[in-house]
């Protein structure tokens, strides 16, 4: 009996507490900066695309809403032609993150992706990619791989020794 | 004293106590959220009050579906039962001096024959619906609303004792120097248990129960029926909040206002108290209801009956 009549006042006391509630769309919740949000593409530090269209952000997506597809520049550098992102499938998992080599999938703290017209749900590269480097501001992949493109040749690349001339090592 | 105009009064009750359901059902949810530190409906309309009107004109025009198996015109005529009687009661109680509808000499007699009618509609609607849960929640409902009429009844026997009338204006006019509540304070205990048992508010909503029975009695309606039973509950405990203001608080007596404010004060106030109770209650076993009824309460209101005659009896006559 005297437990109920506690229980009674405590709720009662609740009355002058601080509410938890956050009023949505004039009062925003706080996002981390590494929240799995909208996904982005990002470009590197020279402003080129980031992706190298390995399709491993699609292998790795569990619900298969990335498409895309690789070509080559004149130069040898491979980039998506298209990339498509379905966000009326994506469970913001943040796999394609993780599998992507070279940073360039990225989710960010953007939540507010609501459409009236279910096709409006899917992304093309132009509504994809971002201006900046994202997560990563110094890191671009070309500079670090030992891969040859235009304006790049094999061992020009950072913290890498140019490559052996195997005709100087025969007898 | 009669009021001059029964009519008028007959109309400003009923649409005073479906606007004050409708109003209930906005105060419950905001009183909820903020004892459970939230804000509950706060955007239609100025604080949320308009919630009640949209989920009025959204309940019309849900699909009003009666099930096939169902006895039709049983489940049709349940909900409508639990309205009349509830509605009914209102026309004993004596809000201010002149003015109610009609002012039985057996009001509290009325009152409680009204309350024993409310348990059809819920039996009924639980048995019309031909549906297991429905079915239990009825069961439910019958044996514990009657097991809590005994003991309601007989725990206003003491006011009625003290006051020396079933008349409710009679009651109040004699709570002029003292309210019942201080003499009889073991008895508005008691009814107010049983007032929560008899309108199915939590913590003893176990007819309804939907963490058991998916909603009980009340499982196969939809649209305004179901909309019929919500209000009726919410009329309840309007009507169970107003007769623990008359029977125990006196009424509409109170200083410098006026009588009608008096009574809309303690009444709110009760109000306020029932939805506290289902804030921070939780429900019951059915066999722990059923045994506080019988072992402990009716016992409680029959020796509360037999001190308050006896002392009347031994100071008083």
């Amino acid at each position: 009996m005297l437990s109920i009549i506690r229980a009674l006042w405590d709720v009662f006391l609740h009355a002058f507490r601080k509410r938890v509630t956050i009023q949505y769309p004039e009062q925003k919740a706080y996002l981390a900066a590494r929240y799995r949000g909208r996904i982005i593409l990002s470009r590197d530090p020279e402003g080129e695309e980031r992706c190298v269209a390995c399709y491993l952000c699609a292998v790795a997506c569990p619900v298969d809403c990335i498409a895309l597809q690789a070509t080559e520049d004149p130069t040898g550098r491979r980039y998506p032609e298209f990339f498509r992102i379905n966000f009326s499938r994506c469970i913001f998992c943040g796999y394609c993150e993780e599998a992507c080599p070279t940073y360039a999938i990225q989710l960010t703290p953007d939540v507010e992706m609501g459409e009236y017209n279910r096709q409006n749900m899917v992304y093309e590269k132009e509504h994809l990619l971002i201006d900046g480097p994202g997560k990563y501001p110094d890191y671009n992949f070309w500079r670090v791989a030992g891969v040859k493109i235009g304006g790049k040749d094999k061992g020009e690349a950072e913290r890498e020794a140019p490559p052996t001339d195997l005709r100087s090592l025969l007898p | 004293m009669i009021s001059p105009y029964p009519a008028i009064t007959l109309i400003v009750v009923l649409i005073g106590a479906l606007t004050i359901a409708g109003g209930l059902v906005w105060a419950e949810r905001r009183l909820l959220a903020l004892w459970q530190d939230r804000y509950g409906p706060n955007r239609v309309g100025p604080f949320g009050l308009m919630q009640t009107l949209a989920d009025m004109i959204k309940l019309f025009f849900k699909e009003d579906w009666i099930p096939p198996f169902a006895d039709k015109w049983v489940f049709i005529m349940a909900p409508a039962i639990v309205m009349f009687t509830v509605l009914m009661s209102f026309v004993v109680v004596p809000f201010a001096p002149g003015m109610i509808i009609s002012d039985l000499n057996i009001a509290v007699l009325f009152f409680l024959a009204m309350s024993s009618l409310g348990v059809y509609s819920t039996v009924l609607a639980g048995w019309a619906s031909d549906n297991k849960y429905a079915l239990l929640g009825g069961m439910r409902a019958a044996a514990q609303m009657l097991s809590y009429e005994v003991f309601m009844g007989l725990s206003l026997m003491g006011t009625v004792l003290l006051a020396g009338s079933f008349d409710l204006v009679d009651i109040v006019n004699a709570q002029r120097h003292m309210w019942f509540v201080v003499p009889q304070f073991l008895g508005f205990v008691l009814f107010m248990i049983a007032g929560i048992a008899e309108t199915r508010r939590l913590p003893f909503d176990l007819p309804e129960s939907e963490s058991e029975l998916v909603a009980g009695y009340h499982s196969e309606y939809s649209g305004m029926k179901f909309g019929m039973f919500f209000v009726g509950e919410y009329i309840g405990i309007l009507l169970i909040s107003s007769m623990i203001t008359v029977l125990f608080f006196g009424g509409w007596q109170g200083p410098v206002l006026p009588g009608i404010v008096w009574y809309f004060i303690k009444t709110f106030f009760f109000l306020g108290f029932f939805i506290l109770l289902r804030a921070a209650l939780p429900r019951p076993r059915f066999d722990q209801l059923m045994s506080w009824g019988w072992k402990l309460m009716l016992p409680l209101a029959l020796a509360n009956l037999l001190v308050t005659g006896a002392v009347k009896l031994a100071f008083f006559s």
